[in-house]
């Protein structure tokens, strides 16, 4: 146990608390969310509550916090992972969990390959790894054994993408740094060949998302970053394209001058898939920014700021369906200390945001009501746990969040007396060196 | 500064710095993130901190000249001062963890370019940490040479990860390298050599340079013999073991 006094309200690790998450299915057959451990589906085809299935021998279900939560492109997939170092990859179909992968630490990020071939995962250490699946033929396989792919040394890898035409494998870390990488024909034998680095961040990258057109094949990349901005990168080359200062724009950038905290980090992004609109969810804003992405002109805009929920919807998580074009969001979070229920969750809805025309109009974005959602009260009940919760619960979930965020992920700046102080209270410093 | 007769640490003879004012641990922990400022991206790299002979001034427009080697872990600095004039048209850079040790080169440098008026201007030194931030450094396919001398062997298997040399951390030099630039490794301790033998043998973008090929080199000469650490194992009576290899494209 340390002897320094734990600051910024440091957290034991075993009860760490984590973010809801939400992911949809490509054509909107299901919804999931996880909160904590608790990997809730609902399958809006047959509108009802999805039951997991889970034979393998390592355990049914998560043990613990869930980190990720992501449905491959092909709609075949859904993959879950995190805090208690397996990955679940489970079919779609039957709902059962085709494989489970064991890595060696916690999970951070997850991505499935376009045609559903590989699993890529990252753990806090900075290594991806990958795994392939066989065919999808619906039989349980024991668990398999992933091999290192590629490795950001020593940082905390926050996102993974596979780019739309499968060629390169995005990756993003805690060093403000994006990495993209060729992905082979054999990633078994890993990724070698660094197609290039998108540097410009000031602070951790959080969160990718491709944009891509018929004619622009090869796509952009949003990324959202602890700076409070959002920038489009060209990946082929590396190059900053445009950065919007998103923190900025919803008024958000603090003056209050403590340069510890992490003011507004973007914590989600999520863009329909010609970029015309990208939705971005920051620290402390009760709602979503949406931006606006012209390839030609390859450049930034804002479209619109919207607040949720009468205000007091903080999103942790967000995607977008396409072909409904609808943008589901999640408000949540699990093991919140001090709290009565320390696990909440609550799902809203924006209709809308597939519409790609300029001038957006104030119409076009709909909060939609509790019953207009798709799957109405069933889908809610299911994926929140409850259908209500006090509002001032959410607000302390958020600000809890947001210190958490903060400590995974932003570097301390430790003044000289107190790194001096650290590295004497190091125990395996030693006192006498002679060279 | 070299008036400074109360200044102890440069030596009145030669006014080089003296060794012994700055001593320091051979080792340096490369996990630890040190507080020292890193440049955003190459763009952000100060030329006209570096070498102010050939930049002037802090906005460059003809950035046509750019850092072309690389010593990562460059210690005191013997390598590049003997490179600097063997190839006094190339500029070229020392990357090194330790503070005290940085300061020394700086230090060794300036005395140099002092002491011998438009010579050394092409050689500088960085307090960096290399295995996280060499592409904030340099651009794609910028260097021609990297140089990996006597590194950290980190014994225990439990640290091999920390091995400056590893099949993930060449990914990155084979970024920075431009096709057909070359790679020098070479240690005293011969499993850290077989290490990096195997590392650069296994990686798909890296390939051996053959004995004809090391002979016509005129730096190879310099890896055992220019450096402080190769001098020591010379004296004594040790083996060093090399790896040199050349940067090429990926087969398809």
């Amino acid at each position: 146990m340390e002897d320094t006094p734990m600051e910024f309200g440091e957290s034991n690790k075993d009860t760490e608390i984590a973010p809801a998450l939400i992911a949809v299915h490509p054509t909107q057959e299901s919804v999931a969310a996880a909160v904590g451990p608790d990997l809730r589906i609902f399958d809006l085809r047959q509108n009802s509550a999805v039951s997991l299935k889970d034979d393998s021998s390592v355990g049914s279900l998560h043990k613990d916090s869930i980190r990720v939560v992501r449905y491959g492109a092909n709609g075949k997939l859904l993959v879950s992972a995190g805090d208690d170092k397996l990955v679940k990859v489970w079919s779609t179909e039957s709902w059962h969990c085709i494989t489970t992968v064991c890595s060696e630490k916690r999970v951070s990020a997850v991505a499935i390959s376009n045609d559903g071939l590989y699993v890529c995962f990252a753990d806090k250490f900075g290594v991806v790894w990958i795994v392939d699946l066989d065919r999808p033929d619906g039989q349980v396989h024991v668990g398999k054994k992933a091999v290192p792919l590629l490795s950001h040394y020593c940082s905390i890898i926050t996102s993974l993408e596979f780019s739309p035409d499968g060629k390169f494998i995005l990756s993003a870390d805690r060093d403000f740094k994006i990495r993209a990488t060729v992905f082979p024909k054999n990633p078994l034998d890993g990724a070698h060949e660094i197609q290039s680095f998108c540097l410009g961040h000031t602070e951790f990258v959080s969160c990718l998302a491709f944009l891509w057109t018929e004619e622009y094949p090869q796509g952009f990349v949003v990324s959202g970053s602890g700076d409070s901005t959002v920038r489009l990168w060209d990946i082929l080359s590396g190059s900053l394209l445009d950065a919007c200062e998103v923190g900025e724009k919803a008024g958000l950038l603090g003056s209050n001058g403590r340069e510890a905290e992490c003011y507004s980090a973007v914590t989600d992004l999520c863009s329909n898939p010609d970029g015309s609109l990208v939705a971005v969810a920051l620290q402390s804003f009760q709602g979503i920014i949406l931006l606006k992405c012209n390839l030609s002109t390859q450049t930034l805009s804002l479209a619109k700021v919207v607040s949720i929920g009468g205000g007091t919807f903080i999103p942790t998580s967000l995607q977008m369906c396409s072909s409904t074009g609808l943008l589901w969001m999640v408000t949540g979070v699990s093991n919140l200390r001090g709290s009565e229920c320390p696990s909440l969750a609550r799902v809203r809805v924006i209709s809308g945001v597939n519409k790609s025309n300029s001038d957006s109009d104030t119409r076009e974005h709909q909060e939609l009501e509790d019953n207009e959602i798709p799957g109405g009260t069933s889908l809610l009940k299911n994926l929140q746990g409850s259908l209500s919760y006090g509002e001032e619960v959410f607000l302390a979930a958020a600000e809890a969040l947001k210190t958490a965020m903060s400590n995974l992920l932003v570097k301390k700046q430790y003044s000289t007396e107190k790194r001096d102080f650290r590295k004497r209270t190091r125990n395996d410093k030693k006192i006498k060196q002679r060279k | 500064m070299l008036e400074n007769e109360a200044n102890p640490t440069l030596s009145k003879s030669t006014g080089l710095p003296r060794k012994r004012f700055y001593r320091a641990r051979a080792h340096s922990n490369p996990l630890s993130d040190s507080h020292f400022p890193i440049p955003i991206s190459p763009h952000h790299v100060d030329y006209s901190l570096h070498y102010p002979q050939f930049f002037p001034s802090p906005d460059q427009t003809d950035s046509s000249k750019k850092i072309q080697f690389a010593d990562i872990g460059c210690g005191f600095g013997g390598l590049l001062i003997s490179l600097a004039t063997l190839f006094p048209e190339t500029l070229m850079i020392g990357m090194e963890l330790r503070d005290k040790v940085t300061e020394y080169v700086k230090e060794r440098i300036l005395a140099l370019r002092t002491a011998n008026p438009g010579q050394y201007q092409n050689v500088s030194v960085v307090r960096t940490n290399s295995m996280k931030y060499i592409p904030n450094y340099f651009e794609k396919g910028q260097l021609s040479k990297m140089f990996f001398l006597f590194p950290d062997p980190h014994f225990k298997e439990k640290n091999h990860r920390r091995r400056v040399i590893s099949r993930f951390l060449l990914d990155e030099y084979a970024y920075v390298l431009q096709v057909g630039a070359v790679i020098y490794t070479i240690t005293d301790v011969e499993e850290l050599g077989e290490w990096m033998k195997t590392c650069l043998k296994e990686h798909p973008m890296f390939e051996a340079l053959t004995s004809q090929e090391l002979e016509a080199d005129p730096v190879v000469k310099l890896l055992s013999s220019a450096t402080e650490e190769g001098q020591k194992v010379a004296r004594n009576g040790g083996q060093t073991f090399r790896a040199v290899y050349r940067r090429i494209a990926p087969s398809l």
